[in-house]
């Protein structure tokens, strides 16, 4: 069966890591691929990387992270930040990865997400969506790291991407980003139940019931975390020996 | 001794070449080149044919470099070099794909690549992620793959084989997915080998050994 995946996140700036990664004995802690490097060793199912400083004119440090990355490791990649439309996403593709996040270009124009999907297929398409929560049951997007609201609803915008061809939502509670107090499980719920296509929760992990509790409550098809496993509190083996100990199916690492 | 992998601008072929040339080191297979050359595909020794997206969309791709085809063909029935389609490049080997429309594949491989459709609602499409094989028949280029090794997914269509005698391995979502598929010298995987961590290694490293 189709196991549950567990997705370390990196965030990279002007192509360093920005925090950088402490969970083993790197010679750079700040460098991009020797993390990726670690965690294919440690058994992630998959990497992220997001440009979180992204501009026109840093772009080609991203595509050299990138295409050094697809060298060495040889599991999926996703790489989010800046990506405006189909240009940027093939330049991506061809530096080696595997799957690109739109962000605010697919809230600005969500017909971004068709013209991409057409040309290169939904499978690589992932729709990254920052949500908060405006009143009960209800979250609006916002932009910019949490600070631009935008008005448009976030399920409304899930079910909207999913018919222009994304292949996956990666989804962040901006209420709970940063806290170590777990998913925004109600939204997470939500906004898997009104699409056809896998959900990655993020935004909030502090401890390993989390991630259980994305999949089991939330029903997200695979959990991404950051901190956690980039300051050593757990190990990728740790993550899923937690999550298959509570009944989730697991890739062995 | 050549190894191509066909470029026919349908997906990230970077990862593919690093992870052949990694194993062709490994295990002696001489050089691996990414080209669109007719003449270089119809000499190969080996041929690789990638695919990412649509079916009707890399059908047309592939079809409008001129003599590709025909050099497909020449490699892989006339001359019967070990040909591996990968993902659309596996799903292109069958009768017909049923993506937006009915577009004809090469019918190397007699079947149709249909929607998947699992059992269980609750199921996402696509399959995407680790799923673990189930091998059906044993075959060279699965050696030292097992029952329970996992590979890396993500399609939304799969091949329903006319005959089962030609599936090597599949996966189970909500039912059976075909995940490699067989016919004398052609082969093909609905997964990504060169995302398959150490699975997906050995796999390429068993293609680049085999001399049927």
């Amino acid at each position: 069966m189709l196991k549950t995946r567990v997705i370390p996140c990196l965030d990279v700036a002007d192509g360093r890591v920005v925090k950088g990664v402490n969970f083993v004995d790197l010679v750079d802690a700040g460098d991009p691929v020797e993390a990726a490097i670690a965690y294919d060793a440690a058994g992630a199912d998959e990497l992220c990387f997001l440009d979180i400083n992204a501009t026109h004119e840093n772009r080609g440090t991203m595509f050299d992270v990138v295409r050094r990355t697809a060298e060495h490791c040889f599991m999926p990649l996703t790489v989010g930040g800046g990506v405006k439309g189909p240009e940027d996403v093939r330049a991506l593709l061809l530096a080696g990865a595997d799957k690109v996040s739109f962000n605010s270009a697919a809230v600005a124009d969500p017909t971004v997400v068709a013209r991409a999907a057409d040309r290169f297929g939904s499978q690589c398409i992932v729709v990254a969506i920052d949500a908060k929560l405006v009143e009960p049951g209800k979250w609006e997007i916002f932009t910019h790291g949490g600070r631009r609201a935008t008005g448009v609803d976030a399920l409304d915008f899930a079910r909207r991407v999913e018919r222009e061809g994304a292949g996956e939502i990666l989804l962040t509670s901006m209420d709970r980003d940063g806290t170590k107090s777990g998913f925004d499980l109600e939204l997470t719920r939500a906004v898997v139940d009104a699409v056809g296509i896998p959900v990655i929760a993020s935004g909030g992990v502090g401890t390993l019931d989390h991630l259980v509790a994305g999949i089991e409550t939330g029903g997200a098809s695979a959990v991404l975390a950051a901190s956690i496993f980039h300051f050593g509190t757990y190990s990728i083996a740790e993550a899923k020996a937690h999550m298959a100990a509570a009944g989730l199916a697991v890739r062995p690492s | 001794m050549t190894t191509v992998i066909v470029d026919y601008e349908s997906g990230n072929l970077h990862s593919a070449e690093k992870a052949f040339q990694r194993m062709a080191a490994e295990t002696g297979a001489g050089a691996v080149v990414v080209t669109a050359d007719p003449e270089v595909v119809a000499t190969a020794e080996r041929v690789v044919l990638p695919g990412d997206g649509a079916f009707p969309a890399c059908r047309r791709a592939l079809f409008a470099r001129a003599g590709l085809f025909e050099a497909l063909e020449e490699a892989a029935l006339h001359r019967a070099r070990p040909f591996l389609g990968i993902c659309i490049g596996m799903q292109m080997l069958a009768s017909r794909g049923m993506e937006y429309a009915e577009t004809p594949g090469f019918d190397w491989i007699p079947g149709t690549v249909e929607r998947i459709a699992p059992a269980d609602a609750a199921l996402k499409v696509p399959h995407m992620g680790w799923n673990d094989l189930v091998v059906d028949r044993p075959h060279p280029v699965l050696e030292g793959i097992a029952t329970g090794d996992h590979a890396y997914f993500v399609h939304s269509y799969q091949m329903r084989l006319a005959d089962p005698a030609h599936r090597l391995a599949h996966a189970d979502y909500g039912g059976p997915v075909t995940a490699v598929v067989g016919r004398d010298t052609i082969l093909g995987t609905q997964f990504h080998p060169e995302k398959s961590q150490a699975t997906g290694l050995r796999l390429i490293a068993n293609f680049l050994r085999w001399r049927p």
